[in-house]
């Protein structure tokens, strides 16, 4: 960090009597920024081609394409919050996709929950291994994070070798999973919802997921007031790694396939969807809906580059523009909030 | 008595000069001398190898003519975990046995087109009789190559080719898969409407060429089917499920997909299978594995596809790197050599040969085959 | 220390409670070098084929990118930020440079273009991070996607070929008969350069300080935002002449160029000694850390070990290194609270 910014004082937004602008306002509630850009967007994309929305796998593609990108988004966003950072989830969800394709093909008639259970589980182990490393031994997640992201790959690759999942392997009860909706909302897309809202409403109302916030804002003071940050740490890698399992699950019931290379490289993504959705990578702000939104975005915007008739080439370019954008976005807007609780200060 | 184990502050007067630990003289010193140890060290050793010779770097890999038996044929292909290429290397490793060569698999975990230099460079390291290699890109590992042909290696590229080898096994001419394919979904259209094609990667090789022969090919031969657009899937699942989509959503009056790809294709499968209200609308058809479209042509999305049979490749490609250690042919135009169960094959232009024409599958065969 | 009996003996403040030899040894970077010894003596006598000058010179031409690479991000590494976007700006560079050529530049002028496209992202990073106060670890992870995907849509389809053959072959012959390619000259002037400024210069006293505290540096005196822009200018720099000789090393410009790298990078200066945290480390020890992943690798390769595992090897390293590290301070700073606890003979 650049050493010519104050340290931002702890008052809230609403002591700050210099009322903002209504533009201000509106850009500082990320979320609300999120709605409108997303509303936009498939306005454009729908203006373009009909299809895109008003028919039923439109729509129904629409809804259920970020569920992958939301369940990782807010296992890294909940990592990102306490100041780490967790780049391992795209291996992770390599693993535990074909380990559910795995499950359905060696063990007959197991049962879906059993399943999405064991997924979600081994998930949860191996963010156990990385959170145990950072939070007890105090070594920096991005270098734990980076170990594990080679060495789970080379794991997956060791024990898929050539094979992949095979279509016939998983139960129609399964499959059905990937396209069914109610009333027109796909089912895979609810249980991402109820899986943010719990995790949301975990980390507002609840006290130790306030301490997610606290741990991130300052590790140090939370130390000294008596907070355990240990065990906060620890859970949110669990917590990474247990949503990348769940998306292994949805993965391979969207795609009904997987090999020895699925997640390559949804870490980036993951990071971005948090980024874009608010959650500063210092720590300590950025909420979960904030993150839900962003994924949407991001995921919205590789679905209607290719209708936009935006060359497929570029598309990486556009979202990379994203990205770039609201971090810049974000620390102007706090910047200005600053100076203003400065102001205030001075004035008061 | 002891010292306390901790030094007050040093003055930041002075805390550039004459302090042992930090000063720049001393590290300088100490660095110059770790510095010298490694180059020396270094030498040191280089020196003893090449003038010990242990591990001849230089001489052939293979003497002239003779025996293959016990030699190494090394697959190197795209890249480890890809199913298509282990049907093509179990080929191999049947015939490497058959001849009583030693067989290896040797490769990176992603698909780059540098990726494979440092494979190919361990395989001419180890005094490989021949490499077989599926390139990622048809230049990047042209250096690597070239030494390792003038270190005696042979050198047989299969599926997608690269300057600097003795020869390419093809599994399909290049204008048998454009007719292959345009004759298949021509034939369905009745000679007219829109065709789209997914391909995998915007860089390989194979499918580009496959792909500029295809659009040639149908302008010839059905006039009046117009291809509308070129999407890419990149191989991988989740785009290529996308670009089918992409494509279908842009272009509602497309009433045909060729994806020359079998990651493609699948997806292609797939999403059409998602969307009932496409199936009979949207003809597919392009190039696959039957193991991964058998569901989707019993259920009737895709009626008719065509591939070639990756183990014959991989067994062909093997042949002609035995012919070539045994100093049978050299790898030019006109060359036979006997390729086992196969029979005998003769090397065509540019030391390319050919395995077959394109094999059509549909439900009366696809069940038959493993990979 | 006092050997010479006029001299008057060293102030209390320069004196080590510690003897010469343990001090060196026990520095991370030299113990690095040793393992690096150890491993090339093991391979030598235990892998077939290695003790060739094909060997050497294969390891020092796969790893030339990454070596490059290295020295200015180490220096970015020790402010306490980190720069993840230099394999896009190769990937950028790559491509550039590949359609400047295509279209009838002389190869010296496409060069230079090329680089200078990699220094102004590099002052984009550096602005962003200096003068909005955006932590780098966003940045750079923005300017990565953000540029990478340039690079894929400057190229296309098309992967640009047509590049002077020479300048391959030139850049991969030994030099002499030392089992070295010729492109390691640019590493070794790159290493050094850096490793001057870094350990020998005033300005690399205070890029160390900066990492220690950038308050307590800049209070000091040091210029923290122009040294922090600097840094990322030459990364982006460095960076984009790697991009060039990756291009002319394989004859080849194609919009993946380099992906991934940037992770290999950190994997090895961090399997070097240097804190991630910023503040210590030496360049010494990441180029170390370079070559020591280069020669495993190869090592592993004969052995006929699958780049799977070699996968899970690296990784397995870099999590050791890092947890030796930081038990290894933990140790020490027990020791240090147990020795001032303890009553000193003295008043």
């Amino acid at each position: 960090m650049t050493v010519t910014r104050t340290p931002e004082p702890a008052l809230s937004p609403a002591q700050v009597s210099a009322r903002p602008s209504l533009l201000e306002t509106v850009l500082r509630a990320r979320e609300i920024t999120l709605v409108v850009l997303i509303l936009l967007l498939v306005a454009v994309t729908t203006a373009r081609h009909h299809d895109f929305l008003f028919s039923s796998d439109g729509w129904r593609e629409l809804l259920r394409q970020p569920a992958i990108l939301i369940l990782i988004g807010v296992g890294e966003a909940m990592v990102i919050i306490t100041r780490n950072i967790d780049v391992s989830v795209g291996s992770i969800l390599g693993l535990t996709t074909y380990f559910a394709g795995w499950l359905f093909h060696n063990v007959a008639g197991i049962p879906i929950v059993v399943v999405v259970a064991c997924a979600v589980l081994m998930g949860a182990l191996l963010g156990l291994f990385n959170g145990v490393l950072v939070a007890f031994l105090n070594v920096p997640s991005l270098v734990i994070t980076l170990g594990t992201l080679y060495a789970y790959r080379g794991i997956a690759v060791l024990w898929i070798g050539g094979d992949f999942i095979r279509s016939s392997w998983l139960p129609a009860n399964f499959k059905h999973l990937g396209t069914a909706a109610v009333f027109s909302i796909p089912v895979l897309l609810l249980a991402v919802l109820v899986v943010v809202l719990l995790v949301g409403w975990f980390m507002t109302s609840r006290r130790s997921g306030r301490d997610l916030y606290a741990v991130g804002s300052n590790p140090e003071a939370a130390v000294l007031y008596g907070l355990r940050t240990r065990p906060v740490v620890l859970l949110t890698f669990v917590a990474s790694g247990a949503l990348a399992g769940l998306a292994g699950i949805v993965y391979l019931a969207i795609y009904a396939t997987g090999d020895s290379h699925v997640g390559s490289g949804y870490e980036l993504q993951a990071v971005a969807a948090a980024v874009v959705g608010g959650v500063a990578i210092v720590g300590g702000s950025g909420t979960i809906w904030g993150v839900a939104l962003g994924a949407f975005f991001l995921a919205t915007i590789s679905s209607a580059l290719p209708v936009l008739g935006i060359p497929s080439l570029w598309q990486q370019a556009v979202v990379g523009i994203f990205i770039v954008l609201a971090i810049t976005l974000d620390r102007v807007l706090a910047i200005r909030r600053t100076r203003a609780a400065i102001a205030q200060r001075r004035l008061g | 008595m002891r010292k306390p184990a901790v030094r007050p502050p040093l003055s930041p007067l002075n805390h550039t000069k004459g302090n042992p630990v930090t000063s720049p003289k001393s590290v300088r010193r100490r660095w110059l001398g770790s510095v010298a140890a490694v180059a020396a060290s270094s030498l040191l050793i280089t020196g003893c190898a090449s003038s010990s010779g242990g591990g001849s770097s230089s001489s052939s890999g293979g003497s002239s003519g003779g025996g293959v038996d016990g030699k190494t044929v090394v697959f190197i292909p795209k890249s480890l975990g890809n199913k298509y290429f282990q049907a093509s290397d179990k080929g191999g490793k049947t015939a490497v046995e058959e001849f009583k060569g030693k067989f290896q698999e040797v490769g990176p975990t992603e698909a780059s087109p540098t990726a494979q230099s440092s494979f190919i460079q361990t395989a001419t390291q180890q005094q490989a009789g021949a490499i077989v290699l599926a390139a990622n890109d048809p230049n990047a590992v042209c250096a690597d190559l070239k030494a390792a042909q003038q270190a005696g290696v042979k050198v047989v590229t299969f599926d997608s080719d690269t300057k600097c080898r003795d020869l390419f096994i093809n599994q399909v001419t290049v204008q048998g898969v454009a007719d292959g394919l345009v004759d298949l979904m021509g034939k369905h259209l009745n000679g007219t409407g829109k065709v789209g094609i997914e391909s995998g990667g915007p860089n390989a090789t194979n499918l580009n060429a496959w792909v500029d022969a295809i659009k040639a090919t149908m302008a010839k031969k059905y006039p009046n089917v117009q291809i509308v657009d070129v999407v890419y899937g990149n191989d991988v699942d989740a785009d290529s499920y996308n670009a089918a989509k992409g494509l279908i959503q842009n272009h509602p009056d497309l009433n045909g997909i060729i994806a020359p790809d079998s990651v493609a294709v699948k997806e292609a499968g797939h999403f059409l299978s998602d969307s009932p209200q496409y199936q009979g609308k949207v003809w597919l058809t392009g190039l696959g594995l039957p193991s991964e479209l058998k569901d989707y042509v019993h259920s009737g999305v895709i009626e008719q596809f065509g591939l070639w049979n990756p183990e014959d490749l991989g067994f062909l490609a093997a042949y002609a790197a035995k012919a070539l250690m045994a100093g049978d042919i050299k790898g030019k135009e006109g060359d036979k050599f006997e390729a086992g169960k196969l029979g005998s094959y003769t090397v065509g232009k540019d030391g390319e040969v050919v395995l077959g024409p394109l094999k059509v599958f549909d439900k009366s065969n696809v069940d038959q085959f493993s990979f | 220390m006092t050997a010479v009996a006029e001299r008057a003996p060293a102030p209390a403040y320069l004196r080590h409670d510690k003897p010469l030899w343990r001090r060196v040894l026990l520095r991370t970077d030299t113990a690095l070098l040793v393992v690096l010894i150890a491993v090339i003596l093991w391979a030598t006598v235990s892998v077939p084929f290695f003790a060739q000058p094909f060997t050497y010179s294969t390891v020092l031409l796969a790893m030339a990118p990454i070596l490059l690479m290295v020295p200015p991000v180490t220096l970015i590494v020790v402010t306490g930020e980190i720069d993840l976007s230099v394999g896009s700006v190769l990937g950028v560079s790559s491509a550039i440079f590949g359609l400047l050529v295509q279209h009838g530049l002389p190869l010296a002028l496409a060069a230079i273009v090329s680089v200078l496209a990699g220094s102004l992202i590099g002052a984009l990073n550096g602005l962003l991070v200096t003068v909005l106060g955006v932590p780098s670890l966003a940045v750079t992870i923005g300017t990565l996607a953000l540029f990478r995907g340039v690079a894929v849509g400057l190229l296309g389809t098309t992967a640009i070929t047509s590049f002077p053959g020479d300048a391959a072959t030139w850049l991969r012959a030994n030099i002499g008969n030392l089992a070295v390619p010729r492109i390691i000259l640019v590493v070794v002037v790159v290493a050094v350069l850096f490793g001057v400024v870094l350990h020998a210069t005033t300005a690399g006293r205070g890029i160390f300080a900066i990492g220690l505290s950038s308050e307590t540096a800049l209070f000091s005196g040091v210029a923290v935002n122009r040294t922090k822009l600097l840094l990322f200018v030459a990364s982006g720099t460095v960076a984009a002449l790697t991009g060039v000789l990756f291009t002319l090393l394989y004859s080849n410009a194609i919009g993946t160029n380099g992906i991934g790298l940037e992770l290999q990078v950190v994997t090895a200066i961090v399997l070097g000694g240097v804190s991630i945290w910023g503040g210590r480390g030496t360049l010494f020890g990441a180029i170390v850390g370079a070559l020591l992943i280069g020669v495993l690798s190869k090592a592993l390769q004969l052995l006929n070990v699958g780049s799977d595992v070699i996968g899970v090897i690296t990784g397995g390293a870099l999590i050791l290194s890092v947890v030796v590290a930081s038990v290894a301070g933990f140790v020490s700073r027990r020791r240090r609270t147990a020795a001032v606890v303890q009553p000193s003979g003295g008043p």
